[in-house]
């Protein structure tokens, strides 16, 4: 489904700034697979998930996406078959229009855009559907500007946004973090129920281990811009926090985990 | 008394030309507001539509309303450079329209071989319509200026079914959603530098056309007569928030856009009748467009840090 081969990524290289962000990275992932990906700060998490949306070049390797290799296609390219959610709830919605026309704009992902009118009265009906299914209530509120919206409210558009056209591959980069805890548990286990219902392969970053551990089937462990820990299916089902704190300091050379990972 | 029908008469003038100047306005508000892209070109583009559609009517004898669609044209591949500096060269938003505008004064002089051009004794847009009504009412007193003001409303309304209908589309959603936020159209698979290029060839267009047809109005086409543009067009924007502030909806912005062009000149007739120099009007405009743009913020600061304090009495009322 997805192959990332190799892929090396150095940003500000030659000069004092200079960090080697992704070194080598190898990744399979199999259809309907559901990855949950933790590490330290500046282990090269987000980089990996932006160098698969596209958002910067990478300096060597390449990545395959269900037989298509997208290396080199542009960022608005890849979205044809990519959904993102972003860490800032601001980032993934267009926070000046209508709760409606966000939807009719990320429903015209993948497709051509042209002069017919942007948003259809069969669409209106359909998002109020599936605005429904999100019990948040935005369903009536849906000619409601998205600026209006609480960050919480953004975050499970923008996860609704990002999967109307069922993507090949969805990408949630920590996007629970910016909310307060009850809010990032609803907006997390309705992300689990939509990956769920629509068999949806996707790659979720989290700082939390238990959240890790207990969605997806698949978890992997990144280390200085390398994956130093992949475990899936039954091992992963059994996997506790301190198995991972184990594993994150043998990685890191004794090293003590950070303050985020311990709280988590 | 005679002061008093003079400054009435002004004001009519004066909305003659603010109806005009309304066309250039909603360009600037296209790339300034929708875009998010504070586009200095237009003090060029506007300039060039004059002077192409003053050129094609004196020196090649075109029918000045053809003219129009030249200058629109025109105007549009001055946005389209601005938008090719900006994506392809990676120079910021301000410093593309610069470079564009500053070009343009060489390539304005070009085109017309000298500074200026004078409409005096050709058709225009405005003489061709006085010359097929009727002699009877030919003598109504400023009969030029009525002519004008219904000719511009025709256009203007034109322009503004034009956007309405532009930016509900799937491309003008796009466009709109790219001056809101770039990383989430990328996201959605839409190319944000075509977005840019779009809005900017529309809004220059637009500012092309108001500046052939104020050329045309006024009766000459001058290489300084664009100057300060952007700033008549963000007064106009900015009055037009102020007067209809409760205006949501698209089609209310864009009215209360026209009103605020024709208000901006009103004002400046007024102040010219009691005796400022023409000179000083740009700094008045400086002075009216920046204080309009800090008023809405420090209201903001105000009203912000007013919820704080009502919450902190926690009065639930307070949130928005």
């Amino acid at each position: 489904m997805l192959n990332i081969n190799e892929v090396y990524k150095t940003f500000n290289p030659g000069t004092i700034n200079e960090k080697k962000a992704l070194n080598g990275v190898n990744l399979n992932l199999n259809s309907e697979d559901f990855v949950t990906v933790i590490g330290g700060n500046g282990a090269g998490k987000s980089t990996i998930l932006n160098m698969i949306a596209g958002v910067y070049p990478i300096d060597r390797g390449s990545i395959i996406l269900d037989g298509i290799d997208i290396t080199y296609l542009p960022e608005h390219k890849r979205a044809h078959y990519l959904g993102r959610v972003f860490q800032d709830p601001m980032k993934g919605t267009a926070s000046n229009m209508e709760i409606q026309e966000n939807l009719a704009i990320a429903y015209r992902r993948g497709k051509k855009r042209g002069l017919s009118w942007g948003i259809t009265k069969a669409e209106k009906e359909k998002f109020h559907e599936e605005l429904k299914v999100l019990g948040l209530g935005l369903e009536d509120r849906m000619t409601s500007k998205v600026g209006l919206l609480s960050g919480g409210q953004r975050q499970a558009l923008t996860l609704l946004m990002a999967t109307l056209q069922k993507p090949k591959l969805l990408l949630l980069d920590e996007h629970t973090a910016a909310l307060d805890p009850k809010t990032a548990r609803n907006v997390l286990s309705l992300t689990n129920e939509i990956i769920q219902a629509d068999k949806l392969t996707a790659i979720m970053i989290t700082h939390n281990m238990k959240d890790a551990i207990k969605y997806g089937n698949r978890l992997i462990m990144m280390h200085e811009g390398r994956v130093v820990y992949d475990v899936a299916g039954e091992e992963k089902k059994n996997l506790q926090v301190s198995d991972l704190l184990a594993k994150f300091e043998q990685a890191s050379g004794g090293e003590f985990a950070n303050d985020r990972m311990m709280l988590a | 008394m005679s002061f008093l029908i003079s400054l009435l008469w002004a004001t009519h003038a004066a909305t003659a030309q603010g109806i005009l100047f309304g066309v250039m306005a909603l360009g600037v508000y296209i790339t300034f507001r929708v875009l998010d892209f504070p586009d200095m070109t237009c003090d060029g583009s506007f300039v060039l539509g004059g002077c192409v559609s003053a050129v094609l009517i004196v020196k090649a004898g075109w029918n000045p309303y053809v003219t129009l669609i030249v200058a629109v044209l025109a105007g549009g591949a001055s946005g389209a450079i601005t938008a090719f500096l900006h994506n392809k060269c990676k120079i910021p938003a301000i410093l593309s329209g610069i470079l564009t505008m500053t070009a343009l004064y060489s390539i304005n002089i070009r085109v017309m071989g000298q500074a200026n051009t004078t409409l005096l004794g050709v058709d225009t847009v405005v003489s061709m319509v006085k010359d097929i009504l009727p002699e009877s009412i030919q003598g109504i007193a400023n009969f030029t200026n009525w002519v004008v003001i219904v000719l511009g409303c025709i256009f203007v309304t034109l322009v503004t079914m034009f956007m309405y209908w532009f930016f509900g589309t799937e491309i003008g959603c796009a466009i709109r959603a790219t001056g809101n936020n770039g990383d989430m159209v990328r996201a959605l698979g839409e190319d944000t530098d075509k977005m840019k290029m779009l809005g900017l060839v529309i809004g220059n267009s637009l500012v092309a056309l108001s500046g052939a047809l104020v050329a045309q109005s006024q009766g000459y086409a001058d290489v300084g007569m664009g100057v300060g543009t952007i700033v008549i067009g963000l007064a106009s924007i900015v009055i037009g928030e102020v007067i209809m502030s409760r205006a949501r909806t698209f089609k209310f912005r864009l009215i209360s856009i026209l009103l605020g062009a024709v208000i901006y000149r009103v004002i400046i007739a007024w102040v010219l009748q009691m005796g400022l120099k023409a000179t000083d009007l740009k700094l008045l405009t400086a002075l009216v467009v920046a204080i309009a743009l800090t008023i809405p913020k420090m209201l903001g600061a105000t009203a912000a840090s007013k919820a704080t304090i009502s919450m902190k009495g926690g009065d639930s009322n307070a949130k928005h």
